[in-house]
């Protein structure tokens, strides 16, 4: 058996994969309810009504699905351009950490100043934060999925330290949390009375946009064509190391605008639990959304409705909640083996 | 007897192109059988059909009267088929003695039985002539010794027939006939050879027996004995083609000046520069010949501003330059050709046009208010692009590494030829192309010196660089040597020259 490559892909092909995909998962999930002694049918039933059935269930599924789409978006822009940032849980941080410090009482504005000046400062702060990496891979070869991933630790540590030293709220009773940000700074919701805040369009208007500088900007032109071939890139006289900094700090940008929105946006406060691995999940939200910007939003949004329905499936019927990572990585896997042979054709020994 | 290999009736399509119809012939153990036809003409797809990567949609092949298991590489290699590819298929960090080994060894042995190899490798390598060190690493081997030890693993497995895919691509002439001398030990000894190239002059002195392909389809099959180059020439084009001519042209003053150059040794480079001093005028086309790897590399880098010297000064138009970029040089008016045009000339996945306009990205008539692209003005001076220099293409939106090399090349010279360049640099331009691509290379080239440019020609093929260059210089172990009139040039000077003659002085 190999793999052929296709001259011609028929139109209908990338949805068939996408389907059979979509189809596979379900059949995997299948038989993992059904190991845990539940009915598959009734878990599927639960799973969406959790993650669509009611006015609560939608609102908390677009809550979810706004980190998602920040750091989908982070290992997207970097990963097309062949920078392999896994440190976007560490710059989602370092945007939490900055919006922390500017927005518990140093600078007080009017909301319509502060929200932007915050999710700035917080974009600045997850870029600068990639940017050392960058620097150290363009110019001394060191390899970022070592650097960005260790970064990681070092600035979860470092929140630790200040929730629970000079940044600890004195009235948390005790909690290692930061102190809350100030009510202009705080996004207004979307939706009265749930977590579905401004963030989730800010998410979707930051997808639009690098959708629109990647396909249409001379810098979206040139960072293609680093990330295709860097050597080429070079050689047509295209900037390729100011590029890369540039993709970096867009990266790293997204991934703190992440960090800032749950801040600001779902908690009000900056704690060490901020993330359960949205940095992580947003490497499966790039994969599944296929790199492309508008694909980030679909898969950020798929992912959370498997997150939000699979923890209503295991409160209802009592399959562990891990169920959800399973499907998740399911789905990742067989999109991606869906992508392959959209691209080869199997051909056994003949 | 039956003969040692016969390809019957082979067709294959992929889609809607033809790449082999009907392809028949044979080959007799003891003889020489020479493929020759454009790129594109299906000569590679028919060897690896006939080794088994490919399969077939019709047609047989037979090895020594059996019908080999189609589309299975071991079938082939057991038949004793072996096939050296023109891109070497080594393991860089193993020794010549492993690298025979590979493949050889059942994988539970725990240590390699090395004894037997050994003098095996030793008998066949003075068989043949095949000089080579068997503890050497490839790493540090020439292009030659690396293509010694491809043919001598596929000897060490028992080949009887050697296909060999354009061998002479990157080899000095001096290399090239050791070769030859090999490959006639080897038929003398009762192999069969095919050899693939469109290097004329050499098939014409190695093979036996010629067949020409185009478009897929046997065009020709003579025996070289009655093979006359100037009809080989036309069966492979399907018309007549002649190579451009130079002549006299003015010059004009100079438009780079390399003054006492030097640079640093680099892990990819074997010679670094050595108190290079070179003047290019304009309408002056400077040939740069040596062996590979005598530091032509580095002095391209440096002319393009791909390299920054350790010492000396680049002056252009006068200027001597400050930055070495290749930004800054492109701006002050270089366009730079390079070797290898897979790897630094296009992006392969992004479409023709956008190969087309890749170097455009600071052109204000491309660009348009936010640091948009203007799409579809790009679109029309790509096609305008391709239009002026022949590039042939199903669609402008298809990957450019669709396109054919000589379709590539032709590409990347248009787009830096568009830009009216000053200073030409140009790497091995016309390497692996065919004789319809080479005359349109050399076209180009002789254009831009024509209209004022100076143009820096580094080649390894003797004749390109006699044909087309008004003063030559030799490069040897990152030395160059004085420039010289290209005129009655004698060439056992100049491989004289190639090989160090005449450089102990410096």
């Amino acid at each position: 058996m190999r793999f052929e490559v296709r001259e011609t892909i028929p139109q209908w092909l990338p949805w068939l994969a996408v389907a059979g995909a979509g189809i596979g998962t379900m059949c995997f999930a299948a038989i993992l309810i059904a190991t845990a002694g539940a009915s598959p049918l009734a878990g599927f039933k639960e799973l969406f009504i959790g993650a669509f059935g009611s006015r609560n269930a939608i609102t908390e599924t677009g809550a979810t699905a706004t980190p998602l789409i920040f750091t989908g978006l982070a290992a997207a822009i970097a990963f097309r351009a062949k920078f392999w940032n896994i440190g976007a849980e560490g710059q989602l941080y370092a945007g939490a950490l900055a919006v922390t410090y500017f927005g518990t009482g140093l600078i007080e504005l009017p909301s319509f100043l502060m929200i932007p000046f915050l999710l700035i400062v917080a974009c600045v702060a997850g870029g600068l934060t990639l940017l050392p990496m960058v620097l150290l891979r363009q110019f001394m070869r060191v390899d970022e999925v070592v650097t960005t991933l260790l970064t990681n630790f070092v600035i979860i540590l470092l929140v630790s330290y200040l929730l629970d030293g000079p940044w600890k709220d004195p009235y948390s009773l005790g909690w290692p949390q930061g102190a809350a940000i100030i009510d202009a700074g705080v996004l207004p919701q979307l939706v009265p009375r749930s977590r579905l805040h401004l963030g989730f369009a800010i998410a979707v208007i930051s997808a639009i946009i690098i959708w629109l500088v990647q396909s249409r900007t001379v810098f979206g032109f040139s960072g293609k064509a680093v990330g295709l071939n860097q050597s080429a890139a070079r050689h047509a006289g295209i900037p390729v190391t100011k590029t890369i900094i540039c993709i970096g700090l867009l990266s790293g940008g997204m991934a703190g605008l992440a960090g800032a929105s749950e801040t600001i946006g779902l908690k009000g406060y900056l704690t060490l639990d901020l993330s359960p691995g949205f940095g992580y999940t947003g490497i499966a939200v790039a994969m599944l959304g296929n790199l492309h910007p508008i694909g980030v939003i679909f898969a950020a949004i798929f992912i959370a409705i498997i997150y939000v329905g699979a923890d209503a499936m295991s409160r209802a019927i009592d399959v562990p909640t891990y169920l959800a990572d399973v499907i998740v990585a399911t789905t990742v896997l067989a999109v991606l083996i869906g992508l392959v042979l959209v691209r080869y054709r199997v051909v056994m020994r003949g | 007897m039956s003969p040692l290999l016969e390809v019957s009736n082979i067709r294959k399509s992929f889609g809607s192109l033809h790449a082999n119809r009907d392809i028949s012939f044979t080959v007799n153990a003891g003889e020489v059988l020479a493929i020759l036809g454009e790129n594109g003409a299906g000569k590679t797809t028919l060897m690896n059909i006939i080794f088994g990567h490919y399969l077939a949609d019709e047609g047989t092949v037979q090895c020594a009267g059996r019908e080999l298991r189609r589309g299975d590489p071991r079938a082939a290699i057991d038949a004793g088929i072996g096939m050296v590819h023109q891109h070497f298929t080594l393991a860089e960090n193993l020794t010549v003695l492993e690298n025979t080994l590979i493949g050889t060894q059942s994988l539970w042995r725990p240590m390699l039985s090395t004894g037997d190899a050994r003098r095996k490798l030793f008998t066949l390598a003075d068989q043949f002539g095949l000089e080579i060190n068997p503890d050497g690493y490839v790493n540090q081997m020439s292009v030659g010794e690396k293509q010694r030890l491809e043919i001598l693993k596929t000897l060490f497995n028992d080949c009887r027939l050697l296909i060999l895919d354009e061998p002479t691509a990157s080899l000095t002439p001096q290399e090239s006939n050791g070769l030859f001398k090999s490959i006639r030990k080897m038929v003398s000894s009762g192999l069969g050879v095919i050899i693939i190239s469109h290097k004329l002059n050499e098939i014409i002195k190695i093979s036996d027996r010629i067949i020409v392909l185009r478009a897929g389809e046997t065009v020709g099959s003579v025996r070289t004995a009655d093979a006359n180059k100037r009809q080989l020439g036309e069966m492979i084009v399907g018309q007549k083609i002649s190579r451009p001519v130079r002549r006299s042209s003015r010059m004009f003053a100079p438009k780079i000046e390399l003054e006492n150059i030097c640079t640093r040794k680099s892990k990819s480079q074997v010679a670094n520069l050595k108190n290079i001093d070179l003047t290019v005028r304009g309408g002056e086309i400077m040939g740069v010949v040596g062996v590979a790897g005598n530091g032509q590399q580095s002095l391209a880098e440096v002319l393009s501003g791909h390299g920054r010297p350790t010492s000396g000064k680049v002056i252009i138009k006068g200027v001597k330059a400050l930055e070495y970029t290749p930004m800054s040089f492109m701006e002050a008016g270089v366009a730079y050709i390079p070797e290898d045009r897979n790897n630094d000339g296009i992006v392969g996945d992004m479409s023709v046009w956008e190969n087309a306009v890749l170097t455009e990205t600071g052109n204000a008539d491309l660009v348009g208010r936010m640091a948009m692209v203007r799409t579809s003005r790009c679109r029309s001076t790509a096609e305008k692009i391709c239009s002026a220099n022949d590039v042939r293409f199903q669609s402008i939106n298809q990957p450019a590494r669709l396109l054919s090399g000589g379709n590539i090349q032709k590409l990347l010279i248009g787009r830096w030829f568009a830009r009216a360049p000053e200073i030409i640099v140009a790497c091995q331009p016309s390497r692996g192309l065919d004789e319809g691509a080479i005359s349109g290379v050399h076209r180009s080239l002789l254009a831009a010196r024509s209209g004022g440019a100076a143009v820096v020609l580094i080649s390894e093929d003797l004749d390109e660089i006699l044909a087309l260059s008004d003063n030559i210089i030799v490069m040897y172990d990152g030395y160059g040597s004085a420039a010289f009139e290209n005129r009655n040039v004698d060439i056992a000077t100049l491989g004289m020259m190639m090989a160090g003659d005449g450089f102990h002085a410096v």
